[in-house]
């Protein structure tokens, strides 16, 4: 396999995210576990736009990393005390954890990579945005008017319940 | 052209960090984050079969993001509940939430 442009920029993209993901849950300070969550949300955006699907990567980016990490900051700064740090988590606790996670995902990685998949290929092209926005409001078998509708119902439930769960009463 | 395995091979790893997290941090934001990890990695899963599999469809596509905007949601109510929670007991370690009525 030689080396290629898109290759280097795969393997930069995942090795960030791979890592901030891995410190993310291993960093003893909570403020540095939501920068590293920032990170991974950016690597996953640029795998997004290393695939072509610029608009999942704009929302990825606009969503996740504008509006959910802010939260994620402002919450922490309402919630801990300054030099605040996690307990050391020792012992047994720690090694079962490890244990468990680490067998799951060499279980996991070992199925995922002996199946054969049906015979994936890739074109570059931009999605249209056009093409998307007629899915996204089609009523038609392939159309998504329906969830869109939900969706729109569940983010106004969610604003009231945010709201009347954390009012001061 | 990148093997498909690539990147699924990063999503897994996302995800195990994720289950790591959740299972040994006792900090409930810190759990929080964890639980967005282990949801981003299914979010890469579905573009990528999206792309390299059924690249004629958009079901991978709107899955993602109909997924990103529902973890918005929960995440903005776990947060409410977790500043609720701080407001009553005055820390958020799991270990000293016994109860969530009041």
């Amino acid at each position: 396999m030689e080396i290629t442009l898109e290759l280097i920029v795969f393997t930069i993209l995942a090795l960030f995210t791979v890592v901030s993901a891995v410190l993310a849950v291993t960093t003893y300070r909570i403020l540095r576990a939501a920068t590293y969550l920032l990170f991974v949300l950016f690597g996953t955006a640029g795998i997004y736009f290393q695939l072509n699907y610029s608009f999942l990567g704009a929302v990825q980016m606009l969503i996740y990393a504008g509006g959910i990490t802010v939260l994620y900051v402002f919450s922490i700064l309402l919630t801990s005390s300054q030099g605040d740090k996690a307990e050391q988590i020792r012992g047994y606790k720690l090694y079962s954890g490890l244990a468990a996670t680490l067998l799951s995902l060499g279980i996991c990685l070992y199925v995922t990579l002996k199946h054969d998949f049906r015979p994936s290929h890739f074109e570059h092209g931009e999605l249209e945005v056009t093409a998307i926005g007629h899915t996204l409001m089609s009523p038609d078998k392939y159309g998504y008017v329906l969830p869109f509708e939900v969706i729109s119902i569940l983010l106004l439930a969610c604003i009231v319940g945010g709201i009347l769960i954390a009012r001061k009463r | 052209m990148i093997h498909m395995e690539y990147y699924l091979i990063v999503s897994t790893i996302m995800m195990f960090a994720g289950i790591y997290g959740f299972v040994t941090r006792r900090n409930l934001l810190a759990m929080l984050i964890s639980v967005e990890l282990i949801l981003n990695s299914v979010d890469i899963n579905f573009v990528v079969f999206n792309r390299f599999l059924f690249p004629e469809h958009l079901e991978g596509f709107f899955f993602t993001l109909f997924a990103i905007g529902i973890s918005a949601a929960e995440t903005a109510v776990a947060i409410a509940i977790i500043i609720n929670i701080y407001r009553n007991i005055r820390n958020i370690k799991v270990k000293s939430l016994h109860e969530m009525k009041w």
